[in-house]
């Protein structure tokens, strides 16, 4: 008997709904029939209903099974599942599946399909194209090419790559660095794990194209305590890097030369911050610092450093592979490329959805996520984490595009939809927002550090039902000293969930109803 | 379950030595420590502040800042709930409301016994199957009452 490949996702999201188990089972029923079979831990095709999402190659292409439970296989073997046999949880090829057919995959091209540990599997799905490339062209056309690609952070504030670059690169110092922002902390957002799972190597591309362009040899990957096996797999692939040349003295051959090294939080969501990143990589509180003087010009241990995110990072092979006018060719306004999407929380087909820019909210939310897994109607969608705003679904004409959603007081953030049914209690949402905002602030700066704690009082009491009213209009003018007061993102935009809820949904915090476009 | 060793000056020392080449080597250190020993001990803090050369105040700042360094060491058993919104979004509340009452403690506490502390956790990056919880770092998605169940029973054993 010739042996079978079966690939069976290592992605935590499929572990966590039973994939090791699923292996194992797998591993006994191939043995009991003395059937040989190479199992493959690829990362997830971002169908995460589907997990774990178990795979065959067949003469037609590689099968898909799903969500397959541990008790399933037996049946599934039964059912001819290493030919591609029937059952009913087959999906057949899942590149043709709609949520897959759909999509414009650049950055998660390969993500679930390879091996994340074989440089070879990468290669030979088109991975180092854009380094080679790269090496060709040289820093100051790389940053040129970046720059053609209107590549802006991916992170959330939405700022142009190659200026940063250009920044560091026109910097003079002994000694610059690339710093990858992994500390992906928002809820409903998980592309950053699933690409370090799924797709390592292509991080370790981007951050050595970035670190070739302005003139850095030294790398760090900063990542969740919350996340083990998104290290794991970056780790892993560092090692296989280094092992083929692809990191160290002289990359490929090349003059130029590029290390990498992962880094772990602990705990602070604030690390996700820039700046309160790079004090933690330092060894040191994470709390923010004052700009100036950017990163670019002092940034990690005071030298040039850039930060970027790392679906940025991940963008930038595919930039210098097929060119900047190529990543530019997607996308509408000043919004160009593609955006990995990810949709979560009460939702029938959450996953990760790669789509140029553009595409509405309601199509998310409805077509692509298919409504909430509890049957009941949409209430609403936080977008871009806990500093996202909570967009009503009368506003879900709202296209995915920086620009339209800053128009609606609303932001992408780092791409993350969290669906609510009607069952959400939005002052309770509003209070909770306050809250994290409270814990996690790093102290640095008043608004932030004392207004979220005043916010948590002053939602306490509208609950309560107390001066409705007057409270109402001091939380509103709290969180505009928020706003414009706070040093970062943190107490800046923890505003933009509360007064979302408020505005939208007015009768929940005992005020009269107000659907029209509210007002600040 | 994870096995933590008992505190020793001279094993402390080793597992720091480990990572005193890296740039900004303070929180690996730290990282260790809590590893080998469950809980960053009082006495690394002096020892910390001397190898690197900033003072203890420094160092002790450091250490509370991070939710993940414990003061004290946790009970056998470390559950963490997903508490944030999109795990709000598909009934962590109600999951959570349950651990504590089937614990007899709240959230960030430990039980009387000792053997299972019960923590809230900001996001495991599971949020399209929500919701998630961890136990002794082992993850588990799709949580409904009857899986919370068995996780709490294993913890309990």
């Amino acid at each position: 008997m010739s042996t079978v490949r079966i690939y069976v996702p290592k992605d935590a999201c499929a572990i966590a709904c039973g994939a090791d188990e699923v292996v194992a089972a797998i591993e006994a029923a191939a043995l009991k029939r003395r059937q040989p079979v190479e199992i493959v831990r690829n990362g997830s095709r971002g169908m995460l209903w589907l997990e774990p999402l178990v795979e065959v190659v067949t003469p037609e292409g590689r099968i898909g099974y799903g969500p397959v439970a541990e008790d399933d296989v037996e049946a599934l073997f039964e059912a001819g599942l290493l030919t591609g046999g029937d059952h009913a949880l087959r999906i057949g090829k899942p590149e043709e599946h709609p949520f897959m057919a759909k999509q414009t995959r650049l950055t998660f091209a390969r993500c679930g399909i390879v091996d994340p540990a074989s440089l070879a599997d990468y290669r030979a799905h088109g991975g180092y194209r854009g380094l080679e490339r790269a090496l060709q062209l040289g820093p100051d056309a790389i940053i040129e090419e970046v720059k053609k690609s209107g590549l802006r952070g991916r992170g959330g504030a939405g700022f142009p790559t190659a200026i940063k670059w250009k920044t560091v690169a026109d910097a003079k110092a002994d000694r610059k660095y690339i710093v990858c922002n992994a500390d992906e902390g928002d809820s409903g957002t998980f592309a950053d794990r699933m690409i370090m799972e799924g797709d390592p190597f292509e991080l370790i591309e981007g951050m050595t194209i970035a670190g070739i362009a302005v003139g850095a040899t030294k790398g760090y990957v900063y990542t969740r305590s919350e996340y083990p096996h998104a290290i794991w797999a970056m780790e892993k692939a560092i090692e296989v890097a280094r092992a083929g040349g692809m990191l160290g003295a002289n990359i490929s051959g090349s003059p130029y030369s590029f290390d990498l090294e992962v880094r772990m939080g602990a705990g602070a969501y604030v690390c996700g911050e820039e700046t309160a990143l790079l004090d933690s990589l330092e060894g040191k509180r994470g709390t923010v610092r004052a700009k100036p003087p950017l990163p670019a010009h002092k940034g990690l241990f005071q030298k040039p450093t850039v930060i970027n995110n790392v679906l940025s990072l991940t963008a930038v092979p595919h930039i210098l592979a097929d060119g900047g006018e190529f990543y530019a060719n997607f996308g509408m306004g000043r919004s160009r490329g593609t955006m990995p999407i990810q949709i979560a929380g009460n939702v029938k087909f959450g996953g990760l959805f790669e789509t140029a820019f553009g595409i509405t909210l309601g199509e998310l939310v409805n077509d692509i996520g298919g409504g909430t897994v509890t049957g009941k109607p949409v209430k609403a969608a936080q977008v871009g984490g806990p500093l996202g705003a909570y967009v009503p679904t009368w506003q879900f004409d709202l296209p995915f595009d920086y620009e339209a959603f800053a128009a609606k007081d609303a932001l992408i953030g780092h791409g993350g939809i969290v669906v609510f049914d009607e069952n959400a209690d939005m002052a309770k949402m509003a209070r909770f927002a306050m809250e994290f905002c409270s814990v996690e602030s790093c102290g640095k700066c008043t608004p932030c550090r004392i207004g979220s704690t005043r916010g948590v009082e002053l939602m306490d009491r509208i609950i309560a039902g107390e001066r409705v009213e007057s409270n109402l209009a001091t939380l509103t003018d709290l969180c505009q000293t928020m706003k414009l007061g706070s040093l970062c993102a943190l107490g800046g935009f923890t505003p933009y969930p509360v007064l979302s809820a408020m505005n939208h949904f007015p009768e929940e915090f005992g005020a009269p109803p107000r659907r029209l476009e509210a007002a600040e | 379950m994870p096995h933590y060793e008992p505190w020793s000056e001279e094993r402390a020392r080793a597992v720091i030595g480990e990572y005193s080449h890296l740039e900004g080597p303070l929180m690996p250190m730290l990282h260790a420590v809590q590893e080998t020993f469950g809980h960053v001990p009082d006495a690394v803090v002096p020892m910390l502040a001397e190898l690197l050369n900033v003072s203890r105040a420094e160092v002790h700042g450091v250490v509370t800042f991070y939710h993940d360094f414990r003061h004290e060491p946790a009970g056998r058993h470390v559950l963490k709930l997903c508490r944030a919104e999109a795990c709000q979004a598909a009934g962590g509340d109600a999951l959570a409301d349950h651990a504590e009452h089937r614990l007899g403690c709240k959230l960030g506490e430990t039980t009387a016994d000792g053997r299972v502390t019960v923590e809230p956790i900001y996001c495991l990056g599971l949020c399209a199957t929500a919701p998630s919880a961890m136990l002794d770092g082992r993850i588990v998605a799709r949580l409904t009452e009857r899986r919370l169940d068995a996780l709490i029973a294993e913890a309990q054993s």
